[in-house]
This record gives C-alpha cells, sequence and structure tokens, in this order.
C-alpha cells in the first residue's frame, strides 16, 4: 500500500520530519539524519552563515534525499517571520518555512496571533507555510482557513521531552483537520512518537531526543522504526480499548440474545 | 513606573546572608529533590552546607544543560573600543585616576580589529567602552553598532548604562544584548569602590535592566563581580534581580557572566576570595535554579578551570580576549583593562571543545528586523 504524505509540490515516504539543533558535530548530525531516513529537515536560519557557500550545516546536509525546511526561530513578530522567510528564499532557494514565532525565550512558546498574521501573508506571497503552534484546535481550522499546507501543533513544551501532555487537543485537531497534523515538540521518545502515529497524526517532528542522545545515530534508527510501527498500526486500526473484561453479560444473559 | 528597586530595598543584606549561612543539609537535599527550585533552595545550593554534594549538584547540571542547549558551545570574543572613563572604580584598570594612555577607536581602527574577529571565525562580538559620554556615548556606540552589523550577526555592549530611548536607537540599529554588571548589590560596599563619576550612583544603575527591558533588548546579561562582597549574597540578589526580571520582561532571554576579579594596573586586593570550587558550585546552582538561563565563561578564568567548567552548565564561551583597545591588531601593545588568565588561540579552544564533543556554534542570531 502507499502510505505516503503529500505536502505542498513534495510526496514523502518517510513520516519522521527532524531537526538539526544541539548535535555534539555536523557529523554526527548527518549520520544520525540519514539514519533516520528523514526527508524533511528543518534548520534555523538564525544558525546558518548565508553568505558562507561552505557553511558548516548546510553543507552537511546536502543529500538528494534531504529536503530542507528553514524556520523562522528567533522572530518576535509576524513582520519579523515574514521578513526571515524572504530572505530564506533567497537564500536557500526554497519556498517552503516553519514558520515560529515565539516571543517568550524561557519556554519557547508560539504566539498564536503574530503566527496567524504571519501565515495569512506568507501564502499571499506564495509559500507553503508549515506553522509550529500550540495545540489548539480553533487556531488550527484559522490557520487552515488562511491555507497553510499543515499545521505543527505541540506536544509538550519544545526540549522538555515529556510526550503528548496535550493528547486530548491534540485528538480534536486530528479529527477536525483537512490539512496534514505533524506532531512538533515534547517527542523525548521513539513510544511518544509512536503513539502520536497511532494516534492519527500524518507525521512527528523530533529533534532534542535525537541529538541529546548519548547515540544518536542508534536512536535516529528507533525513531523511525516507531514512527513506521505507529502509521502501521493507525492502518490497521486498532483494536478498542475495553474497561472491563468481557466474558459474558451478566445484566442480559436472561434475554438469550 | 515599577522597577526591581521596591522590590530591592524589602531585602536585607545581613538578613540574607544569615538565612544563607544556616542552610542545612536537609535544605540541601529538599532542593535538590525539588523539581522546580525556589530562591530559598537556590540559598541552600549556594550555601556551605552544599559543598558534599557539589558533584552530585555538577551532574544534575550536566543533565539539565545538555536538555537545553544540547552538545553545542556558543563562541563569542570581546572588542574593546576605547579605555577612555570618567568614574573611579577601584578594581579596575581604566579607572579616570589610573595615569594610562587613553585611546578609542575610529572607524577603520574599528573595521580592522572586527576583520580579524571575523577571520578567526566569530559571529557574535561583545563591544565594551568605558564611561565618558563626550567621548563614547550614544552616538560613538551607534556608529560602531552600524559599522559592524554587515560583518556580525549578533552584537552585544557593554557600556555606560544609557536611557531608554537611548537603548531603543541602539536596538534600531542592530543591536542585539546588553551586559550590565551591577558589581556588588552591597550599597555601601558600591559606594566605597565608585566613589566618582556617573557610576556612583547605584539606583541608576540597578534600574539599568528595567531600562533596558523597557527598550525592548533581545537579551540582558547580569552579574556581580566577586571578590567585592560575599559572593553568596551577591549571586542570592543577582537571582532575585533575574526572576524579578523574567517575569516583567518576559520576552527578553537572560544570561549570566561571572567574572572574580582579576589582578590589573593599579590593582585592589579582593576583600573576599572565590575559590575554583566556589565558582562551580555557583555555576551549578544557576541551572538547577532555572534550566534554560544562559551562563557564560570567559578568558579571565584558568585554562585548567575553564576546560572543566564547560561541563558543569556553561553554554557560551569567549577565547584570545583582548581586553585593550585595539588590543587584536591596531595597538596590541597597549593597557589592559585586566589581566587575562586562558591565554589560548581562538582555534586551541575551538579544537579542546570539539575533542570534549561540543559543536562549536559561531552563528546562532540573525537580525530580522532590520531592513
Amino acid at each position: 500500500m502507499n502510505d505516503s504524505l503529500t505536502i505542498g509540490d513534495k510526496t514523502f515516504s518517510s513520516r519522521l520530519f527532524t531537526g538539526t539543533g544541539k548535535f555534539s558535530s555536523s557529523t554526527i548530525m548527518r549520520e544520525a539524519l540519514l539514519a533516520s531516513e528523514s526527508e524533511l529537515i528543518t534548520v534555523a536560519l538564525k544558525r546558518v552563515d548565508i553568505a558562507n557557500e561552505n557553511d558548516d550545516i548546510l553543507s552537511h546536509l546536502n543529500h538528494s534525499r534531504i529536503h530542507l525546511l528553514p524556520n523562522t526561530s528567533g522572530v518576535r513578530t509576524a513582520k519579523e517571520a515574514v521578513f526571515a522567510a524572504q530572505l530564506s528564499r533567497e537564500a536557500l532557494e526554497t519556498n517552503w518555512v516553519k514558520l515560529e514565532i515565539h516571543p517568550d525565550p524561557k519556554y519557547l512558546l508560539p504566539d498564536p496571533i503574530e503566527t496567524l498574521k504571519a501565515a495569512e501573508e506568507l501564502v499571499k506571497q506564495g509559500f507553503i507555510v508549515m506553522p509550529y503552534i500550540h495545540a489548539d484546535p480553533v487556531l488550527c481550522k484559522r490557520l487552515e482557513d488562511a491555507g497553510v499546507q499543515c499545521v505543527m501543533p505541540l506536544g509538550a513544551p519544545i526540549g522538555s521531552n515529556k510526550g503528548l501532555k496535550t493528547e486530548d487537543f491534540l485528538e480534536i485537531i486530528i479529527d477536525q483537520s483537512n490539512v496534514p497534523v505533524i506532531v512538533d515538540a515534547g517527542i523525548g521518545a521513539p513510544s511518544h512518537a509512536a503513539y502520536a502515529m497511532e494516534l492519527g497524526a500524518d507525521a512527528v517532528l523530533v529533534n532534542t531526543a535525537i541529538a541529546v542522545s548519548k547515540n544518536p545515530v542508534a536512536m535516529a534508527n528507533a525513531f523511525r522504526l516507531a514512527v513506521i510501527a505507529g502509521r502501521m498500526a493507525y492502518n490497521a486500526k486498532l483494536a478498542p480499548i475495553k474497561q472491563t473484561a468481557e466474558a459474558s453479560s451478566p445484566l442480559t444473559s436472561f434475554l438469550n440474545v | 513606573m515599577s522597577s526591581f528597586t521596591s522590590l530591592f530595598n524589602n531585602q536585607d543584606w545581613n538578613t540574607i546572608v544569615a538565612d544563607i549561612y544556616s542552610k542545612t543539609s536537609v535544605d540541601v537535599e529538599t532542593a535538590l529533590h525539588n523539581k522546580k527550585r525556589s530562591l530559598e533552595d537556590f540559598k541552600a545550593l549556594i550555601s556551605p552546607a552544599a559543598k558534599p554534594y557539589l558533584e552530585q549538584m555538577a551532574q544534575l547540571s550536566n543533565a539539565l544543560t545538555k536538555k537545553r542547549f544540547g552538545n553545542t558551545m556558543q563562541m563569542f570574543a570581546p572588542m574593546y573600543l576605547s579605555n577612555e572613563c570618567q568614574n573611579i572604580c577601584t578594581y579596575c584598570g581604566f579607572s579616570l585616576t589610573n595615569k594610562i594612555p587613553r585611546r578609542t577607536l575610529t572607524d577603520a581602527e574599528i573595521l580592522k580589529e572586527a576583520h580579524f574577529l571575523k577571520n578567526k571565525g566569530y559571529n557574535h562580538i561583545l563591544l565594551v567602552t568605558g564611561e565618558a559620554n563626550k567621548i563614547v556615548g550614544v552616538e560613538y556606540i551607534k556608529k560602531a553598532i552600524k559599522l559592524l552589523n554587515k560583518e556580525f550577526a549578533n552584537i552585544t555592549i557593554e557600556v555606560q548604562p544609557l536611557d531608554q530611548n537611548e537603548y531603543e536607537l541602539l536596538v534600531e540599529n542592530g543591536l542585539y544584548a546588553v551586559l550590565v554588571y551591577q558589581e556588588t548589590y552591597h550599597k555601601e560596599e558600591y559606594k566605597k569602590h565608585h566613589p566618582k563619576g556617573k557610576k556612583s550612583n547605584f539606583e541608576y544603575r540597578l534600574e539599568t535592566p528595567d531600562r533596558l527591558g523597557k527598550a525592548g533588548v533581545h537579551k540582558i546579561g547580569l552579574g556581580a563581580l566577586f571578590g567585592l562582597e560575599d559572593w553568596r549574597a551577591d549571586s542570592f540578589y543577582t537571582a532575585l534581580h533575574l526572576q524579578y526580571l523574567q517575569k516583567t520582561y518576559w520576552q527578553t532571554k537572560y544570561s549570566i557572566s561571572f567574572p572574580r576579579l582579576r589582578p590589573h594596573s593599579g590593582g585592589l586586593e579582593p576583600k573576599v576570595i572565590m575559590e575554583d570550587a566556589d565558582l562551580a558550585q555557583l555555576i551549578c546552582a544557576y541551572r538547577l535554579l532555572d534550566e534554560d538561563i544562559e551562563l557564560s565563561i570567559s578568558t579571565r578564568e584558568s585554562e585548567t578551570f575553564r576546560n572543566n567548567i564547560i561541563n558543569l552548565g556553561i553554554t557560551s564561551i569567549s577565547a584570545e580576549s583582548k581586553t585593550n583597545p585595539g588590543g587584536y591588531v591596531v595597538e596590541p601593545q597597549s593597557l589592559e583593562q585586566f589581566e587575562i588568565s586562558d591565554e589560548r588561540s581562538t582555534e586551541a579552544i575551538a579544537a579542546m571543545l570539539r575533542e570534549k564533543g561540543f559543536e562549536v556554534v559561531w552563528k546562532d542570531w540573525e537580525t530580522f528586523s532590520l531592513v
């Protein structure tokens, strides 16, 4: 069965998206990202020296399978985000952008108002917009109306490795969404990733849990397998969860039905 | 207008000292055990009672830092623009009464120094001047930032405290961060060490981070100069200041630096000695208090100390620093503000970091607001 994921003009066979931060070296980053078989990899524009042709991060991401997803990390307003996206389109020759507006530098929580404003403008300017947001179902619908190509609600505070703390809201978002739902942030273990996929997320984005692991390459592989397993389980339809055993029907057995 | 002063005025130095020194191993263990740590926990973690727990603190600090910052270390270099100063600071090489040749870099000289640092790989720089409003006032600093923001992704200043509108002007022109250390939060001691010049105004300095927060500066760097007073009390005040600022100016990032008094021309002997183990304890305590705070270590510290402290919570480091205007290329022989201790080259520091499993980060900022 062809179970690929299409976003904008691209089709992905891997549903594991990854990031480039926090690795101990660019070499290890490359090895881990290749082991993950991820095809969409986000990179913070602020970390890239676009004036430098031999930028260390970019040169290590040069691979036919890898599509770069520049992100606007560091911006605080819609205006700055639009400017960052334009800069990245020019420098990295891609109209894809992961829209991240977190005016709060401590918990890096996304600003819903500025994000919606920026998304509206970027869609008009022809960008494929992937917004990082709270697990807010209404905001997801508003962004969908604005024309974004997917939504990226958080599972837990970024970098926290706490798993799907927003599960109840993610379920509503998945249920309602007409665009792919990618669970971003907070996924700290392959089991979290598998669980997100079982819930029906279209993809997950994982960075810290791979980069900070003692063995990033092995961990990337573990996440790759977990995402495949979770998606397979989702497609196969999980058996419903039962609170009690169903050996007999004590209240209705007298009916002999 | 609200400011830190009212909170500060509710504190009493002696009570805080007594409090910190009365902490017991039970307080320390409670602090270590807590998931979210309070300022009371911080007092326990910087207290003498926490000494036996240093290894445990270090391991926790290392793990928390890795989780938040990964295996990375941000590199930066200071660039001294001027040693002109109208202040008397008893501990500083640039103090008004020190008979040293005074020098302020011209545009061409600034660019020469910049070129040297850029070639070394630096993309984050720290511009430093003394306090001499007529020579290195806000216009001079603005000009320097404008000269340099095409070359460098991230510009921080450590200059005289300015007014809010002056900071706003600098932010518009590409300023990222401002470092402003209170030196000591002990008001009477502060007056002794800063008898003359604008810096003698304790309150104006104390309220500088408030003005920075209001002006929308991206990052504010705090610290105390260790050696002037009890480092534990000064650190408690710094942490109090930090938490007040984080709550009030929530869009701003914060960093802490740990300057220990170093020898310089006409030098002052430290009143209080802060040992290496004390500084290590303090750095771990900050990380246990705040997972996200940036912690910075300079070349004031020795090679051995720096090689090891980077695993205990530090997130940014300078290398090959010169603390004299023009020190890199223009006039290497001029007099330093203070002696640096770790004299290794940038390349040697980067190699050491890589060898210890850190990715050396040269660039982690882009000013998207400048059109």
